[in-house]
C-alpha cells in the first residue's frame, strides 16, 4: 500500500506553476518558430499537453509545434532489470529535429536516466540546434548521470523510498502532485 | 505484459493476447523505421545466430535487417557452405556455435520439427524461420499485421488462401493466427493440395477459385513447392495455371476491391499474372516491408524473456 505523505501541488498551486514555466519558455523562446516541445511518454506527455494547451491560449496567434517521443527501446536496463519488460508507447514527431530548439517536457527529474535515454532517442530524429529539460518536480537527490533541468516546477528533497506521484485531472480525482511512501 | 512463450517455435503455441502484442510492437518499430536513423541500442548485447538449413532470401534478408535495427551482433550460417557438409550434426554445430556466446538462434530448417527439437536442447531463445511443412510464424505475423493495417481489423473478416495447401507452412501458419484473431478462412487450390484433414481446422474448403475471390476480402497466394512435391499431383503448371492462376481479368470482374497478398518468391504467370502482382491492389511490397517490423518485435519481445528466465 502506499499512502500520501504530503500534498506537494493542488489544483490551484499547480495551475499558477504551469503558468509560470509557460512565461519562463515564453521569455527564452518567443515567438516559438524555431522551437519544438516534446512530451516523454507516458506522463510527460500529460505536461506537455498541459503546457502547449496553456501557451495557444496566451499566444493564439503562432505555431507550436508539439511531439511525443517514447524511449522504451533507448532503455539503458532492458535485460536487467528484473521488472516486466517494459511495453512501448508511440512516438510522435512531425518534424525533422535538425536546426530546432527543442524543449524535452517530463513530469518528474528523479535517477536522470529517462532523459538520457530521451535524449539517444532525439538524436534518431535529427541534431537538434540545442536541447533544454522542463521539469514539473525536480527531486534533487539521487541523480545518477550529470543531468540538471533549465525550467523547474518545483524542488523537493524526498527520499529513496519514497515516490512523487502527479495525477491529472480525470473523472474521478483533481489535479495534484502528492509525495508517497513507496509503492508496491 | 510479456509473451507466453520462451520461443517462437509456431503460431500453435501462441495466444491471441500474444498475437496482439507482437502487432502493437511492431507498429511502433515501423515508426522507428521511418525515422533519419533507423536503428535502436535496445538489442546491443545480444548475439544473433541465423542458421539456414534450406534457401531463403526474403526471410533471411529481413531476420538479418531486424536484427541489425535492433543493433544485435549477427552471425549468419548457411547449412550450404558449412561443416554440415562433412557430417556434422544439427545438436553439435548447434552446441558448437553456444559454446560462443550466443544469445538467440533463428532456424530455417527442412525437416518439420527441427527448431521445436533445439528448443528442448539448448538455452537460447530459438525462432523458427520456417520448418518443413509445418511452420513459419513470422511470415503469418506479418501477414496478419499488414492485413491489420489494411482493413483496421481481422475480426469477422474474410481471408483466402489459394494454392499449395498441403506443403505450405506459411498456410499453415496463416490458418492458425487467422483463426485465432477471429477471422473466417477459407482455403483453395485442388483436391489433391489440400489435406483431408484440414477441415479440422475449422476453415473453409473450395475447390473453385472464381467463387473464392467473390467471397473473400483479402486473397493470399501461395506458390507451388515443386521441391516438395514428390509425385504428381496435378497433370502440368500449365494446367494449374489455367483453373488455378490470378488474373487482372478476374479480379476487375468482382463488384469489389480485394486485396491481394503473397508471401513470396512468385512464381508470375503460374499462380499470379504478373498485371496482378504490380497492381495497386496487391501489398506484397508492404508485406515484406513490414516482415522487418514484425521480426524485430518478436526479437524484442523474446530477448525480453530471456532474463526473466535466468533468474528464475
Amino acid at each position: 500500500m502506499s499512502q500520501a505523505v504530503r500534498t506537494i501541488f493542488d489544483k490551484d498551486q499547480l495551475a499558477i506553476t504551469i503558468d509560470r514555466l509557460v512565461y519562463e519558455l515564453a521569455e527564452v523562446h518567443y515567438p516559438f518558430e524555431n522551437t519544438i516541445f516534446i512530451g516523454l511518454q507516458p506522463r510527460g506527455v500529460f505536461l506537455a499537453n498541459r503546457i502547449v494547451k496553456t501557451l495557444k491560449k496566451q499566444f493564439p496567434d503562432l505555431e507550436i509545434l508539439y511531439g511525443e517521443l517514447d524511449i522504451t527501446f533507448y532503455r539503458d536496463d532492458f535485460n536487467t532489470s528484473s521488472d516486466n519488460l517494459p511495453i512501448a508507447k508511440s512516438t510522435n514527431i512531425p518534424i525533422s529535429l535538425s536546426g530546432k530548439k527543442v524543449v524535452l517536457i517530463d513530469d518528474v527529474l528523479f535517477t536522470g536516466r529517462t532523459i538520457r535515454a530521451g535524449l539517444d532517442a532525439l538524436l534518431a530524429h535529427g541534431r537538434p540546434s540545442e536541447i533544454e529539460l522542463l521539469v514539473l518536480i525536480d527531486r534533487r537527490f539521487h541523480r545518477e548521470v550529470p543531468i540538471q533541468p533549465d525550467f523547474v516546477g518545483m524542488t523537493v528533497d524526498a527520499v529513496g523510498a519514497q515516490k512523487v506521484r502527479v495525477q491529472w485531472k480525470n473523472e474521478t480525482q483533481e489535479d495534484e502532485v502528492v509525495l508517497k511512501e513507496h509503492e508496491n | 505484459m510479456a509473451l507466453s512463450v520462451k520461443h517462437l517455435l509456431g503460431i500453435k503455441d501462441l495466444t491471441p493476447e500474444d498475437i496482439q502484442l507482437i502487432f502493437n510492437t511492431a507498429a511502433h518499430f515501423k515508426e522507428v523505421l521511418q525515422r533519419p536513423i533507423k536503428k535502436v541500442p535496445t538489442l546491443r548485447d545480444t548475439t544473433i545466430v541465423n542458421l539456414f538449413y534450406e534457401n531463403s532470401t526474403r526471410t533471411k534478408i529481413s531476420f538479418e535487417l531486424a536484427e541489425k535495427r535492433l543493433s544485435a551482433d549477427t552471425i549468419n550460417f548457411a547449412a550450404s557452405s558449412s561443416s554440415v557438409k562433412k557430417g556434422e550434426s544439427l545438436i553439435d554445430t548447434v552446441n558448437n556455435i553456444l559454446a560462443m556466446k550466443v544469445d538467440m538462434v533463428v532456424m530455417r530448417h527442412s525437416a518439420t520439427g527441427a527448431p521445436h527439437f533445439l528448443s528442448q536442447h539448448i538455452d537460447a531463445a530459438v525462432l523458427n524461420a520456417g520448418d518443413g511443412i509445418n511452420e513459419h510464424p513470422t511470415q503469418a505475423l506479418l501477414d496478419g499485421f499488414s492485413i491489420l493495417e489494411k482493413l483496421g481489423t481481422l475480426k469477422n473478416k474474410k481471408i483466402a488462401i489459394i494454392g499449395d495447401i498441403s506443403h505450405s507452412r506459411v498456410a499453415m501458419s496463416n490458418m492458425y493466427l487467422l483463426s485465432k484473431m477471429g477471422a473466417k478462412v477459407r482455403v483453395c487450390g485442388p483436391p489433391t493440395l489440400i489435406p483431408k484433414y484440414i477441415k479440422s481446422f475449422g476453415v473453409e474448403v473450395s475447390y473453385n477459385v472464381r467463387e473464392t475471390l467473390e467471397w473473400c476480402d483479402v486473397a493470399n497466394v501461395l506458390r507451388i513447392q515443386l521441391e516438395r512435391q514428390n509425385k504428381a499431383l496435378f497433370s502440368s503448371l500449365r494446367e494449374y495455371s489455367l483453373y488455378y492462376g490470378i488474373n487482372k481479368e478476374m479480379l476487375d470482374s468482382l463488384n469489389k476491391e480485394i486485396i491481394v497478398m503473397h508471401p513470396g518468391p512468385i512464381n508470375r504467370g503460374i499462380e499470379l499474372s504478373s498485371d496482378v502482382a504490380d497492381s495497386q491492389q496487391s501489398i506484397i511490397l508492404d508485406q515484406v516491408q513490414n516482415g522487418v517490423a514484425v521480426r524485430m518485435a518478436a526479437l524484442y519481445l523474446l530477448a525480453g524473456k530471456k532474463s526473466e528466465i535466468h533468474e528464475e
